[in-house]
């Protein structure tokens, strides 16, 4: 039986962020997939964060997952309502469209 | 635990508070009202930043010292003069709506909270405040379709900046143990700790705050942000939060990961000569004058950063300097910007200037200056705070950096000097607008500082000197 430890929540962290981080850049569909793919970014940190937290058996760490939970939250309220004017004003929410202003 | 080190803040914040209520409760129109009480409550942060006391607080979060102050009172002058350009251009715009000021407020509160940082915690608290705030206002024009896609684009590339910056943050708490700016320093100042996975997260870091100065590679947002948002956003974009942001930067990297310099300073150069290149070569094709400005913000970040790249008082003297002088021309020559307006209808192409030297000489004029200063021309303040940089540059052996920061400096020259061209030699076409007066005092004020900076260059740059000391403390 194998233990689970510092380096497997690392490695889980590291994966969601890169997730994250090609859901922004090779995606060419939604934007709602873009704020799906920024809150898995903040959720791997936070993973990180609890991790380390335990590890250094600190309680900063838990305390800022805390903060990020939620700058998260209102971090995609003003993501959402962004995308609802957005969609008003342009009528789609798709990425190929935000091609407005260029150079 | 010393709470009253945090009083502009504090004050600040409930400010923005009081005037929301006072904007919702209120039945008629109160944008004017709004934003005069928020340039009042700027005023009396601003006195109480300038008769505070230096020292740390509340467990080590929050230092309050000669570099917070500094950076606290730019930021102060550069909020203000935006809100004063925002009034007639928002009622014009038909956007005259008192979220604006309120909004702004915030911001600035983020801002201070992040100039003042002396833990990660507290850093990544205001420049989310600051940020969150900012995409409201990118996207504030909201039935116009520019806007709205700035804000949009300035969410994605601005949330991904914040991910990016805590990743590095994590690393950096989990591979040292501790968030404190002072514990981490005289960690760090033993070689041994240096361990990868704190520089891994240092480089994140970086790239978060290279984000928030639009250095390149981390520039795509500014020129479509820069274009796209109402005139007064852009205006403060280019303005406060640069500062703030900076300021981060230089106390997060030449204090806390100072030790680590031989690790960071390769990217710092690397990062600075890009911008200057970048900023100097893609202005040049540009036909409206925002997205110009954009470039041209982002061959000034490259500026400034070599002074962090030299890392030491004299570098960030030089960065200080340059941020007072960057602030008040850019302001300025948004002001003159704004004044671009015919029948009502704002307008931004570079030649709807031709012949503005016949049409309204005043103008002209402020604008020459502000583009000679940002050429850097000599006796323009721009040729000082390049002059300074420039030199601890040279003094800390980084002639790369000062090389190529003059070449690109003379290839910039070219557009800054095609707009005077325009202005003075081509045929005139139609007049602008009569300008308001608020605007004509914003061009006057940041105009006769931009022009007269070489008579009294010393409280500035002694109040740099200073404030570049107390962070090395």
């Amino acid at each position: 039986m194998m233990e689970v430890g510092l380096p497997h929540y690392l490695v889980v962290s590291a994966i969601l962020l890169v997730l994250g981080i090609f859901g922004i850049f090779l995606n060419r569909k939604n934007v709602i997939v873009i704020l799906m793919a920024i809150e898995l970014i903040l959720l791997a940190v936070n993973l990180n964060f609890v991790a380390f937290s335990a590890v250094h058996n600190d309680l900063a760490g838990q305390v800022m997952a805390m903060l990020v939970l939620t700058v998260a939250a209102a971090e995609a309220a003003i993501g959402l309502a962004i995308v609802v004017i957005y969609f008003r004003n342009r009528g789609s929410i798709q990425v190929e469209d935000v091609n407005l202003m260029k150079g | 635990m010393n709470w009253m080190l945090a009083l502009p803040e504090i004050v600040l914040a409930c400010c923005g508070l009081g005037i929301l209520v006072f904007g919702v409760l209120r039945k008629q129109d109160s944008a004017l009202i709004c934003t005069m009480m928020t340039l009042g409550a700027f005023l009396i942060a601003g006195l109480l930043v300038l008769t505070g006391l230096p020292g740390i607080g509340y467990h080590g979060q929050f230092v309050s010292d000669s570099f917070s102050g500094f950076n606290k009172l730019l930021l102060l002058s550069g909020a203000a003069l935006t809100a004063i350009l925002s009034l007639d251009w928002n009622r014009q715009a038909g956007i005259a709506r008192f979220e604006f000021p309120v909004l702004m407020l915030f911001a600035v509160v983020g801002m201070m909270v992040m100039t003042s940082a002396s833990n990660l915690m507290t850093l990544y608290v205001g420049l989310e405040l600051q940020s969150l705030a900012l995409y409201v206002l990118a996207a504030f024009a909201r039935d116009d379709l520019r806007s709205s896609e700035a804000g949009l684009k300035y969410f994605v590339l601005g949330g991904l900046a914040s991910g990016l910056l805590l990743y590095g943050v994590s690393l950096v708490y989990g591979f040292s143990g501790t968030m404190d700016f002072h514990e981490l320093r005289t960690l760090l100042a033993q070689p041994g700790n240096a361990s990868p996975g704190v520089i891994v997260g240092v480089v994140f870091v970086l790239v978060g705050l290279a984000f928030k100065i639009s250095a390149v590679p981390f520039h795509m947002w500014t020129p479509d942000v820069y274009e796209g948002a109402p005139t007064p956003v852009t205006v403060f974009f280019a303005t406060a939060p640069k500062v703030a942001a900076m300021a981060l930067m230089l106390r997060v990297m030449a204090t806390t990961f100072g030790p680590l310099l031989a690790s960071w300073q390769s990217l710092i150069v690397i990062v600075s000569i890009a911008s200057m290149l970048l900023g100097a070569f893609a202005a040049i094709g540009q036909t409206n004058i925002k997205r110009l400005m954009a470039y041209s913000s982002i061959g000034h970040m490259g500026y400034a950063l070599v002074g962090l790249a030299v890392g030491s008082p004299e570098g960030i003297r030089g960065v200080l300097v340059y941020m007072v002088i960057y602030v008040f021309m850019t302001a300025g020559t948004f002001g003159c910007i704004m004044a671009m307006r015919r029948k009502g209808q704002p307008v931004e192409n570079i030649s709807d200037l031709s012949g503005l030297g016949s049409n309204d000489p005043g103008l002209a004029m402020a604008l020459a200056v502000f583009m000679f200063s940002l050429a850097g021309i000599p006796l323009m303040s721009g040729f000082f705070a390049k002059l300074y940089i420039f030199l601890a540059a040279v003094q800390g052996g980084l002639w790369t950096l000062a090389v190529v920061g003059v070449l690109t400096s003379v290839v910039g020259a070219f557009y800054y000097i095609r707009i005077i061209k325009i202005m003075y030699f081509d045929a005139p076409v139609e007049a602008f607008d009569r300008r308001p007066p608020a605007l004509s005092f914003v061009v006057a004020a940041t105009g006769l500082f931009t022009a007269f900076f070489f008579l009294f260059p010393a409280p500035v740059v002694d109040a740099a000197q200073l404030a570049a000391g107390a962070i090395f403390r």
